[in-house]
């Protein structure tokens, strides 16, 4: 009885607000949150061929039914130590709208974590950074319950023409 | 039982439109005087079956222009009559006439007769001067058959005009049977402001004195019968004094009748016809991305045998499922599940090569078009064709077309000088226009050659000067001012022609072919000719590959630009400069290309003596890569890495390998430009140079 009332209560709560979902995983203790949906599905690690001569964080690509897909280690793109993929890695498949093409790449990461309901005006509240590399990445932080969540701006994360990256 | 006849209008549209495409290419190869038998006959078939067709729908515009034109043609067929290059002239255009009217059908929208009626004249003409002495014959031994005076009430229903029929041409075919008067009716045109210039408001009434029988006049009136209240009856002597009145009658009205006919016609003739003209070219255009595809018998014969074989392994699939699991039936399984996995990979390569088309199908239409317009400008061209068989996506196909058309017009109009400047410069008359096509990498290549007078530099400088394109003390190389050609708003042309000269092309012809992720390119010597070089990717298009091993990677090259492969002969190897390795081969030097060094992949074989080396030719120059291994060869079908990733240097694409994995295809020239060997700009390698030295 007590479920029925709370998913009442939420599915309220989301016709009152305008909310968003975020799919959340883990890197490296934090949890980190996307639009969900963008995603397009989630998979395991699976063995990729290198692309050469790319940035450090392509791992290489995969054959998803057909077509090509870049795979991106977010641990290394936000220059985290990177870990040795075990049976817990998953390959977050997102589609993202980049420079007026639609991508879809996949997102190395440690574990998907939750999917939460986040209002717009939660989300839009982001710290300052002070101008250091990966703010830019970050389009807010949310409390959720005990934790902290840092929803991703994936459009700029997954922009590999961006300064940064040529940089890197 | 009627049967509904429109259900069978777009295979007779599109038989008709092969049946134009095939005399079209036949009339090209038609030479007078040498003309083949066999050739006026497909001809003539052709042009009988579209007679037949249009006859059979109703589309009676057409069967009526196809008749004459079929006379025509019985006639030389018969030898009655030679061709000349004005016959073959007249029913080119008639078969562009014959064109424009099937796609006005086809849009149901009422065709425009104007051209077709001129045409018509014109082969009545010719078909006339002879007829005329047989008919003179027929009619003196019929001048003994009473006369009769027919009354015949012509009472149209105003939709009339959308059938396709024009009372113009019915009351002049009445003329012509006899004496006639007429009398029109135009009681039911309405107000200006409530007139709809597609709609027929008049009627008429006729006196007809003829030889003829009352059949003839039925006769021209036969497709009209359904849209029009026609009653035709012998009147005799007695109705005299009656006639007389109505054509006092309708001289009074022949005053007020003359703008009648044009109003309900078509009330601005001009302004009316502009639209349609409009409206067809939109046609057209939607029409030539047609959505059907025509597929060789025998791709679908694999894909039925293929489809075959699924079934079959499906089946047996089934019954290894029945049976109860032991070890035998474990490896069953396993050995049908491998055949299914193979089937269904064949099965996918060959639906994908359903949508590969050769590209003759874009260039069939170039021999017309040189045709058309090397007359028009005076100027002797011949086309040669060249890897028509080369195939490439449909939809590719489609866009590139328009641009090619553009590429052609130019050569011939700038490129080509007319035959007494050729002469004069040294060459034959008759100029060349070359289009060939060929697959190099991950692309397609079209190269539009002619050997005319090359770009003109100074010319195309001053001009880019004038229009502000660039700065008067701007330094430019030959071939930064050649690219300034496909700036917007650049023409040399000194006079604006219909042909080219608006300046508004090389800019869209680039525009376009970038759109399809391709590139345009020109090269020109001067007096000697231009090059314009288009590339396009083939993201669906199928490439023979051969698979190597780099490392622990596997990588395709492109079997078209493979020379040889060979194991090096350490003793033929010398190093040149710091860290480039050459071989001897037979009087050339190959530099080698460690494709581990350049891919930048760990784990490779370094010593040369235990490699390979695949010996690969691009842009004229030959380089050896060195490879570790080479595995199986097959055919690969190209998938874009640039689509969710981006362009990678030395990588023309990717593939998906027989066993799911992906594997990179390597673009030889862009190898060789990562290796550095040659400095941008440069068309020479820096091995080149070295060995010129050393020459």
């Amino acid at each position: 009885m007590s479920e029925q009332k709370d998913l009442n209560h939420q599915l309220n709560l989301r016709k009152q607000q305008d909310e968003n979902q975020y799919l959340t995983f883990m890197m490296a203790d934090e949890e980190y949150g996307l639009d969900i949906l963008a995603v397009q599905e989630i998979r395991g690690w699976e063995d990729v061929t290198a692309i050469p001569n790319s940035p450090n964080f392509v791992k290489g690509a995969i054959n998803l039914r057909g077509t090509i897909v870049p795979i991106i280690d977010l641990r290394l793109r936000f220059g985290i130590q990177s870990i040795s993929y075990g049976p817990l890695t998953v390959v977050i498949v997102v589609s993202v709208q980049i420079r007026e093409q639609q991508k879809v790449m996949g997102l190395v990461v440690d574990a998907v974590s939750d999917v939460y309901s986040i209002s717009q005006e939660k989300a839009k509240d982001v710290p300052d950074f002070q101008d250091s590399d990966n703010g830019q990445y970050v389009d807010g932080l949310v409390n959720v319950g005990e934790k902290m969540v840092v929803l991703l701006n994936l459009a700029k994360v997954l922009d590999l023409n961006s300064k940064q990256v040529a940089q890197s | 039982m009627s049967i509904d006849l429109s259900q069978f209008f777009e295979v007779f549209f599109e038989e008709s439109f092969e049946g134009l495409d095939a005399m079209e290419s036949e009339l090209l190869n038609l030479e007078p005087g040498t003309e083949d038998k066999e050739t006026i006959n497909t001809i003539f078939r052709a042009a009988h079956s579209i007679k037949g067709g249009s006859g059979t729908f109703g589309f009676t515009s057409v069967s009526d222009f196809t008749h004459v034109l079929e006379t025509l043609l019985d006639q030389i067929r018969d030898g009655q009559r030679d061709l000349t290059t004005e016959y073959v002239n007249l029913l080119l255009k008639s078969v562009d006439c014959l064109r424009t009217l099937l796609r006005a059908l086809q849009a149901e929208e009422t065709p425009d007769l104007e051209e077709a009626d001129a045409l018509r004249g014109k082969f009545e003409a010719i078909l006339g001067m002879q007829s005329a002495s047989v008919s003179d014959d027929s009619s003196s031994a019929a001048a003994e058959v009473t006369l009769n005076t027919y009354q015949i009430d012509f009472k149209p229903k105003p939709h009339l005009f959308k059938t396709g029929n024009e009372p113009l041409f019915m009351i002049s075919e009445l003329g012509e049977l006899g004496d006639i008067e007429t009398k029109a009716f135009y009681d039911a045109v309405p107000d200006i402001h409530q007139l709809h210039p597609d709609e027929c408001f008049l009627s008429w009434r006729f006196f007809l004195t003829t030889d003829k029988e009352q059949r003839a006049i039925e006769e021209i009136f036969e497709w009209v019968e359904d849209d029009a209240e026609i009653t035709i009856g012998v009147c005799g002597g007695i109705f005299e004094g009656e006639r007389g009145a109505v054509s006092e009658e309708s001289e009074q009205q022949s005053v007020h009748k003359t703008p009648t006919p044009t109003a309900a016609t078509g009330s601005s003739p001009a302004t009316n016809k502009e639209l349609v003209k409009k409206a067809e070219s939109k046609k057209s255009s939607d029409s030539s991305t047609s959505n059907s595809i025509r597929v060789g018998i025998d791709k679908v014969d694999s894909l039925i045998n293929m489809v075959g074989e699924l079934v079959i392994t499906q089946a047996m699939l089934s019954q290894i499922g029945e049976q109860e699991i032991t070890e035998s039936t474990i490896t069953a399984l396993q050995e049908g599940l491998a055949q299914l996995a193979h089937n269904t990979r064949d099965l996918q390569e060959n639906v994908m090569r359903i949508r590969m088309l050769p590209i003759s199908f874009v260039f069939s239409r170039f021999p017309r078009l040189v045709r058309d317009i090397s007359q028009k400008l005076n100027k002797q061209v011949e086309l040669k064709l060249l890897g028509e068989q080369t195939e490439l996506d449909k939809t590719v196909m489609e866009k590139i077309s328009d641009p090619m058309v553009h590429l052609v017009r130019n050569s011939l109009d700038h490129g080509l000088e007319i035959p007494e400047q050729r002469i004069a410069a040294g060459k034959d008359p008759v100029g060349t226009v070359t289009l060939n096509a060929f697959h190099q990498g991950g692309n397609i290549v079209i190269e539009i050659m002619d050997d005319g007078q090359g770009l003109n530099t100074e010319k195309i400088r001053q001009k880019a000067i004038d229009n502000g394109l660039i700065q008067a003390h701007e330094e430019l190389s030959s071939d930064e001012i050649n690219e300034l050609i496909f700036m917007p708003g650049f023409s040399t042309a000194d006079e604006v022609s219909d042909i080219s000269g608006r300046g508004v092309g090389m800019d869209v012809v680039r525009r376009n072919i970038q759109a399809l992720n391709g590139s345009v390119e020109v090269s020109s010597a001067r007096g000697v000719g231009s090059t314009f070089t288009i590339r396009l990717p083939l993201t669906l298009a199928i490439l023979d590959g051969q698979l190597v091993q780099v490392a622990q990677h596997t990588y395709i090259i492109p079997l078209i630009s493979i020379v040889e492969s060979l194991q090096i002969d350490i003793s033929k190897v010398s190093r040149v400069g710091k860290d480039l390795d050459v071989l001897r081969l037979r009087d050339e030097y190959i530099p080698i290309l460690r494709l581990y060094e350049i891919l930048n992949h760990q784990g490779a074989i370094e010593e040369l003596d235990k490699t390979l080396l695949v010996v690969v030719e691009s842009d004229n120059h030959k380089v050896g890569l060195l490879v570790d291994d080479l595995l199986a060869q097959q055919q690969v079908v190209i998938k874009s890495l640039e689509a969710n990733y981006q362009k990678v240097d030395g990588i023309s694409g990717a593939t998906i390998l027989g066993d799911g994995r992906v594997s990179l295809i390597v673009d030889i020239s862009g190898l060789i430009k990562l290796s550095g060997l040659k400095r941008p700009g440069s068309q020479e390698l820096l091995v080149e140079q070295h060995s010129n030295e050393v020459a």
